[in-house]
Parts: structure tokens; C-alpha cells; sequence
């Protein structure tokens, strides 16, 4: 299967009329009802709203886990809808990083071997899987802690150690699904700043979902998510 | 890939150890089952072999009695020794005739004291079971003739009550009567029934008859047939003259038995193939049930994974290298229990082969087979829920609880 091949010259993220639509008949339910939305490279975007306003079906379609009912999602300018399902894989493991809530790291597995995985998909060998994922784990401040199971790191370590391996592969986006859902404030403060400098020093463009507005202050631009649809911006300032 | 699929199935093995283990059980007892049953009926198998050319080729053995059942002789006279005369003389096919009366008896030398078969019989006895002497000689002729108190023992017997002493010449007491002994005979181990054949006193048949029976009874007569001649042919033979000696008329059965004892060991041999191939089925079902086990296990594995499999999706993991894992999982898993069920096998074939009395034989077939075919279950039955697993939505995945 051939991968895909990204234009530079295009946005990151692009969405042009995309809909969602979920079931069939009377029992279908539009989630999605026309989102336009266009992310540049660089960027550190949060992603607010209600539950059901759409916010996380459009963050599965841009993280290339789901594709639009109509519409079109460019991702770097490949028609991310055309694609089959490996090539949407191939695509999220060389190009996107995952930070979920739930931090969905290995249990009973080091820290090294949970930022490592991706790099095993990569096929990268051994030597150079190691080296980068100490890296990683050394970049969110885990430096020392490469042999510790999740069962023996905090909350906040192991989200920190999801973010490691959601780096490690050097995407060009990382998506957080509410990545200080399960954090207390002290916590969430340094995961936010470890996103901040990733986005700064890196240059990763970020789009998180979050439902805290300090959180989402911590964002260059803050998308709301209402019915289906982007907000029009004035209401940001709510 | 495939180098990949198994570190990531090893990694998910050492996570899980007990389970893992559980899951295996029914493969390791399985193989192990297969491997025990085919090795130890291939050890009998083999001993009875053995004991076909230990008996001597072409032995025929005459008993008095009706056909009524096995070891049932009641209702018919017994022969006597001018019936092992007449045989010799008139079947010229037979290379050896020996006629036979036993009883069950204590000999005793010293303070020790043994209960065994005293047989007297002549030296044809021998002949028939071709069986020489280990040390010392058997009967003379005039030893035969007149009834000399003299004897040749089995092993067993010199084991139980001279222990490590020399036991030609010394005197053994059977009843009433003393005996030398003059010959210790060739060891032949246990017979196909499972008896012990060197637990046994050999006089000469006049001896028995006159000092221990007080009769002139023949209880039993064992020919054996020349090299060539046709056995049942010959059997044939002595069913015809016997009737006649024994005054049948035509509508009457026989009141003898002639058996063959190769035929009797040839059924015992595939007596002992049918079983093995039987329980050897039975132990291949256990094999099918442990992949079974391995399905189950690995079916549930899935759903408890479901959302690590979404978080493996949703980092880039593609649909057929989940599949790959699963696999590689199920496979190295399976195999593993092969390998556990062939060194638990070979370790428990070998005790109970010495238990048992049966030669070990090391099968080396089967064990690849075992092996192949305990590998070769854990694809099968891996398969399933390793597609499972790869299809998984990593949207629906990710929410799974």
C-alpha cells in the first residue's frame, strides 16, 4: 500500500463542509452538520463545547480514526476520506500523537516499553528505539524513570508518560482528548506546560479537547463546539 | 514483522504469567497424554515382539479338556506319556514333543522357603521353549529314564532362596523328596500374560509322576514344529491322531486343545496396537480440547484488551499486525505447551515404563508430531480471535470500559 504523501504548502488541518451522520433512516443522528475549520501548522488550538456537540466525533475524523459522511477533511492536503484503512494507520503513526484521558498506557509494562510501541510499529531498530523513547521520556521530565510500570507512577506521571510516547514518533500534530480530565490542578498545570513547550520549542501543532477554560487558556485559539457546528468566534469571549 | 508481532506477544506472555500458564495447561497434558500413550504401547508392543522369538518358533501346546472358555479343562482324562511317544513317531514334522505335569508347590533349602510351579517334563522341554542353560547342564537321558531326583531352576527361583550363592548341587527339598539341582536356566523375563517365566522347578516327567503326582498323569503336551512345515497343517495333524487315541466318534467335539501360541501372541500384539491407537484418540481429543481452552482464553484476552488493541490502532498499529500478534501469541503460547508436554512426557514414560515392566522406547516421530501438531492448534484456534481483535473499531475500542 502506498503512503500518503502530505503538501507542505497546505494548511494542517483543513475541514470544508464536513457532516457526520451516525445510523440509518428515522434512527439517524447528525453529529456533524457542516464544519468548515482550518488549523495551520504551529498552532496550539482547544477544543471546547458541550457533550454531543460533535467536539469529539470532528476529533476522530481529524485524528484519521473515522471519516466524514460528506465534505472533506484535507490533512496537509491529503483527502484523508479517500483513504482505506491502513493507509488512515500509516498516516497516524507517522504523522499524529495521541494523549488520551485515560492515558491507555500498557499495565504491568516500563515506561520505556509503553513509549517505545510506536517505534516498534515504525520498525525501528532496537538501539534507536531505546535511545529516542529515553528522549521522550526525558523531554516530559521522566528522565530516571524508564523502568517504572504505570501501577507504580502517579496520575500525572503517567500522563506524562502517554504524552512521551504520543512524541516519540515526532508527529507533526498531537491530539489530547482531555489530557487533564483525570489530573488535580497542580498536576494538569504541568502537563499544560509540557504541551505549551512542545508546541513552542517543537513546533507540534496541538488541538486539544478540554472542558476547563483555564486549560484551554493556555491555547493560542479556542474552537467551540455547539449542535454540530463551529461557533461563530464572538461567542468566545463568554 | 513477524520478528515484532513476537516481542510484542512475548512481552504480553510475561505480563500475564498465570494466565498464560492456565491457558497451556490443557495443551501440555494433552501432548503429554499422546506422547505417554504412544511410548508405552510401543514399549509393549515391542516386548511382546520380543517374547514371540523368546517363546521359540512354532510352538503348539496341547491341553486336555473342552473348548468351555478360557483355562477351563474340567470333564476330559488327561494324556498320558505314551500320547508324546505316539506323536513323535507318527508327525514327523514335529522337531520336539514334550510332555508336561505341574504343580503348584514350596521348595526349600535351608531357612528359606519359595512357592512355585514344579514341572516335570523331558528334555524336549527345551527344545520346545528353546531355552538353554546358564550355567551347569540339563537332564540326561538316564536321568530321564529312571526318575533321578534331580532338578533345573528358573532365576527367580535361584534369586528367592539361594540369593547370591551358587545353587548347582546343593540339595532342594520339594515335599518330600530331596533334589539336586544340576542347572540354573537362561533368564526369560515376564510372558505376554504378564507372568513371571523364571519362576519355576524343572524335574525329569518320571520323577514327577512317581514321587510328588503318584500318578501317570500328562497334564499338558508343548511340541514345537520343524522349521518349514506348515503349523496349522501340523495342527490339523495332531487333532486327527488324538481324536483317534482318545476314541471319538465323528458327532462328539474334541475333548483337547490345540493352541498356537504364536497365534496367541499375534493377538495379543494387536491387542496392544488397537489399545494404543485408542487411547492415543482419546489423548488427541484432550489435545483438541486444550485448544479449545486457548480459544476461550484468548477470546477473553481480546475483550479485556479491547481498549489496549484501540490504543495500538490509534497509534498506527495496522489491521494485520494486530492480527499478527494475536497469532504469534496464540502459536508461541501453544508451542511452549508442547514443548512442557514433551519433557513431562518423556519424564513420566520413562517412570512408568519401569513401573509398568516395559521397555522404554524413545519415539521421535510423535514428539515432532506432538510438537507440529500442538503449534499448528494454537494458529487454528488463535486465529478467531486474533481477527477479532484486528477489526475492533479503534473508536469503539478507545470508549470501551
Amino acid at each position: 500500500m502506498s503512503q500518503p504523501t502530505p503538501v507542505n504548502s497546505a494548511a494542517m488541518i483543513e475541514l470544508r463542509g464536513v457532516t457526520k451522520t451516525f445510523g440509518k433512516g428515522t434512527a439517524a443522528m447528525q453529529a456533524l452538520r457542516g464544519v468548515d475549520l482550518r488549523i495551520e501548522a504551529g498552532e496550539f488550538v482547544a477544543v471546547m463545547g458541550p457533550s454531543g456537540s460533535g467536539k469529539s466525533t470532528c476529533m476522530n475524523i481529524v485524528g484519521c480514526l473515522d471519516t466524514p459522511t460528506s465534505g472533506t477533511y484535507l490533512f496537509q492536503g491529503v483527502e484523508v476520506g479517500k483513504l482505506s484503512r491502513d493507509q488512515r494507520a500509516l498516516l497516524r503513526r507517522h504523522y499524529l500523537g495521541f494523549v488520551f484521558q485515560g492515558f491507555n498506557l500498557l499495565n504491568r509494562t516500563s515506561a520505556l516499553e509503553n513509549v517505545e510501541l510506536p517505534l516498534i510499529y515504525r520498525g525501528d531498530p532496537i538501539a534507536a528505539r531505546h535511545q529516542r523513547a529515553r528522549e521522550a521520556l526525558a523531554a516530559v521530565g521522566l528522565a530516571g524513570w524508564e523502568h517504572h510500570t504505570p501501577g507504580e507512577l502517579s496520575g500525572g506521571q503517567q500522563q506524562r508518560v502517554a504524552i512521551a510516547r504520543a512524541i516519540v514518533s515526532q508527529p507533526a500534530v498531537l491530539l489530547a482528548d482531555e489530557p487533564t480530565g483525570n489530573l488535580d490542578t497542580a498536576r494538569s498545570q504541568e502537563i499544560m506546560d509540557i504541551l505549551t513547550h512542545l508546541n513552542r520549542e517543537q513546533g507540534i501543532t496541538i488541538v486539544m479537547v478540554t472542558h476547563e477554560s483555564e486549560m484551554a487558556a493556555y491555547a493560542s485559539r479556542t474552537i467551540h463546539f455547539r449542535d454540530g457546528l463551529v461557533a461563530p468566534v464572538h461567542e468566545e469571549t463568554a | 514483522m513477524v520478528w515484532n508481532a513476537l516481542l510484542l506477544a512475548l512481552r504480553e506472555i510475561r505480563r500475564n504469567v498465570l494466565r498464560s500458564f492456565l491457558t497451556i495447561l490443557g495443551i501440555v497434558i494433552g501432548v503429554a497424554a499422546v506422547i505417554v500413550m504412544v511410548t508405552l504401547g510401543g514399549g509393549a508392543t515391542l516386548q511382546v515382539t520380543q517374547q514371540i522369538a523368546s517363546l521359540g518358533s512354532n510352538l503348539l501346546i496341547i491341553s486336555p479338556g473342552k473348548r468351555m472358555g478360557p483355562g477351563q479343562t474340567a470333564g476330559a482324562p488327561a494324556f498320558a506319556a505314551s500320547d508324546a511317544v505316539a506323536l513323535v513317531r507318527d508327525i514327523p514334522q514335529l522337531a520336539a514333543v514334550a510332555p508336561m505335569a505341574s504343580r503348584a508347590m514350596t521348595v526349600v533349602y535351608g531357612n528359606a522357603n519359595w512357592s512355585t510351579q514344579i514341572t516335570g517334563t523331558t528334555s524336549d522341554y527345551f527344545k520346545a521353549r528353546n531355552w538353554t542353560a546358564k550355567s551347569g547342564r540339563l537332564f540326561s537321558d538316564s536321568e530321564l529314564r529312571a526318575g533321578a531326583a534331580v532338578c533345573v531352576i528358573g532365576n527367580t527361583v535361584r534369586g528367592k532362596l539361594f540369593g547370591s550363592q551358587d545353587p548347582l548341587g546343593a540339595r532342594i527339598r520339594l515335599q518330600k523328596i530331596a533334589c539336586e539341582v544340576i542347572g540354573l536356566l537362561e533368564s526369560k523375563g515376564q510372558s505376554s500374560m504378564g507372568t513371571d517365566q523364571d519362576d519355576l522347578v524343572v524335574i525329569p516327567l518320571r520323577a514327577f509322576q512317581r514321587r510328588i503326582a503318584g500318578n501317570q498323569d500328562v497334564g499338558l503336551i508343548q511340541v514345537s514344529v520343524r522349521d518349514g512345515a506348515s503349523t496349522s497343517r501340523v495342527q490339523q495333524e495332531i487333532e486327527r491322531m488324538m481324536r483317534e487315541r482318545r476314541h471319538l466318534s465323528e458327532n462328539e467335539e474334541n475333548n483337547f486343545n490345540v493352541m498356537d501360541m504364536k497365534e496367541i501372541t499375534k493377538m495379543l500384539t494387536s491387542t496392544t496396537q488397537v489399545l494404543t491407537a485408542l487411547l492415543s484418540a482419546v489423548a488427541a481429543v484432550s489435545l483438541l480440547v486444550g485448544g479449545i481452552g486457548i480459544m476461550n482464553i484468548m477470546l477473553v484476552s481480546v475483550t479485556e484488551r479491547t481498549r489496549e488493541i484501540g490504543t495500538r490502532l490509534a497509534i498506527g498499529a495496522l489491521e494485520k499486525e494486530v492480527l499478527l500478534q494475536f497469532l504469534v501469541e496464540a502459536a508461541v503460547l501453544s508451542s511452549f505447551g508442547g514443548v512442557v508436554g514433551i519433557v513431562l512426557a518423556l519424564a513420566a514414560s520413562v517412570g512408568l515404563a519401569s513401573v509398568l515392566n516395559v521397555p522404554f522406547v524413545f519415539n521421535a516421530p510423535i514428539v515432532a508430531v506432538a510438537f507440529a501438531f500442538s503449534a499448528a492448534v494454537g494458529l487454528v484456534f488463535g486465529y478467531f480471535p486474533a481477527r477479532k481483535a484486528a477489526q475492533l473499531d479503534p473508536i469503539e475500542a478507545l470508549r470501551h470500559e
